[in-house]
């Protein structure tokens, strides 16, 4: 029988105990604070792919890719009003409109009856609204849900891209971004 | 008996319910519609069931009801229509939202290790099983 002498052992008893303390920290790190589970585009920096859509209503001009490239940074707005937190950012979209910053819109999956409702009570911020039907341009943007808004610099370029709502601390942020793509 | 129906009806009704909220249909035109082509619509399939839905990320593309996996059935079930190769339509994905989005692991600069670590272990445990047996020579 070769069994390991006891003397040789030493430290390395511990090592089973360091190591399911390792495990516990590992365990607890994720708990306490969990990693980030948005889907950020991987088109930052790179022109807006090509698109144009359709006016969802008689009152707004549809939107193409061509319209967000008009030398000064405007802001692409991914929206939809059976989404919930859309109407959560509406007060702040029409502070920004209010500031003077360009907003359009792409109202995902919608039906204009609905959209038509929606931007009656919350406020019509949107120069142009594109009606995305199949989420198909949504898709190219890289974009993973509704609201997400991408800043657009004057060459067409997405140069930043915020997912979810637009709170009202978000708003001094955005207008930073927009100034520093200038 | 009355009072019968009257439960009868509330239970049909509460039955119905979940049925309504069902009808919400996509506006992307092949969320819930299958491909006329079987052959066609079994590749789109199997396309679906490895693309993560972005919303409900545990969640396959196939099984999620969440709208923007609607969205992403009917793009991969169009491109196929239109002759697209499923690895291109992935590949399109992945470059849109990055590796996350493919439930099919590729081998890159920062996934290789999980390919050759068991390779290694499993060598590893051969050589060490090699030390520990003592083959015997017949007498």
């Amino acid at each position: 029988m070769s069994e390991i002498p006891i003397k040789t052992r030493g430290w390395s008893i511990w090592l089973p105990l360091a190591l399911f303390l390792g495990f516990v920290v590992l365990v607890a790190v994720g708990l306490f604070r969990p990693a980030d589970r948005n889907v950020a585009s991987t088109l930052i920096d790179r022109p807006l792919p090509a698109f144009a859509l359709p006016a969802p209503l008689t009152q707004v001009p549809g939107l193409k890719s061509a319209d967000l490239v008009q030398g000064r940074p405007r802001l692409l707005n991914v929206f939809a009003s059976w989404c919930l937190p859309c109407q959560a950012e509406a007060p702040q979209l029409k502070q920004l409109a209010a500031a003077g910053v360009e907003i359009d819109g792409i109202s995902v999956r919608d039906r204009p009856k609905t959209l038509q409702v929606f931007l009656a009570r919350y406020g019509n911020p949107y120069r142009r609204i594109g009606a995305d039907d199949a989420g198909k341009v949504q898709l190219a943007l890289g974009s993973s849900g509704v609201p997400e808004t991408f800043v657009i610099d004057g060459r067409g370029r997405i140069r930043y891209q915020h997912i979810g709502d637009i709170r009202p601390e978000h708003v001094p942020m955005l207008l930073d971004k927009l100034k520093a793509v200038q | 008996m009355t009072r019968l129906w009257c439960i009868l009806g509330l239970l049909c009704a509460s039955a119905a319910l979940p049925l309504a909220a069902q009808e919400m249909e996509s506006t992307a035109p092949y969320a819930y519609r299958q491909l006329d082509d079987a052959q066609q619509e079994s590749e789109a399939r199997a396309l679906m069931e490895s693309l993560r839905c972005l919303q409900c990320q545990g969640q396959s593309i196939a099984d999620s009801d969440a709208p923007i996996a609607g969205s992403m059935r009917s793009l991969v079930r169009e491109r196929i229509a239109q002759g697209e190769k499923p690895e291109a339509i992935r590949a399109w994905l992945i470059e849109r939202y990055g590796d996350y989005v493919s439930y099919a692991p590729r081998v890159s600069r920062l996934t290789w290790p999980l390919f050759v670590l068991p390779l290694a272990l499993v060598l590893l445990s051969l050589l060490l099983l090699r030390n520990r047996f003592h083959w015997r020579r017949p007498a």
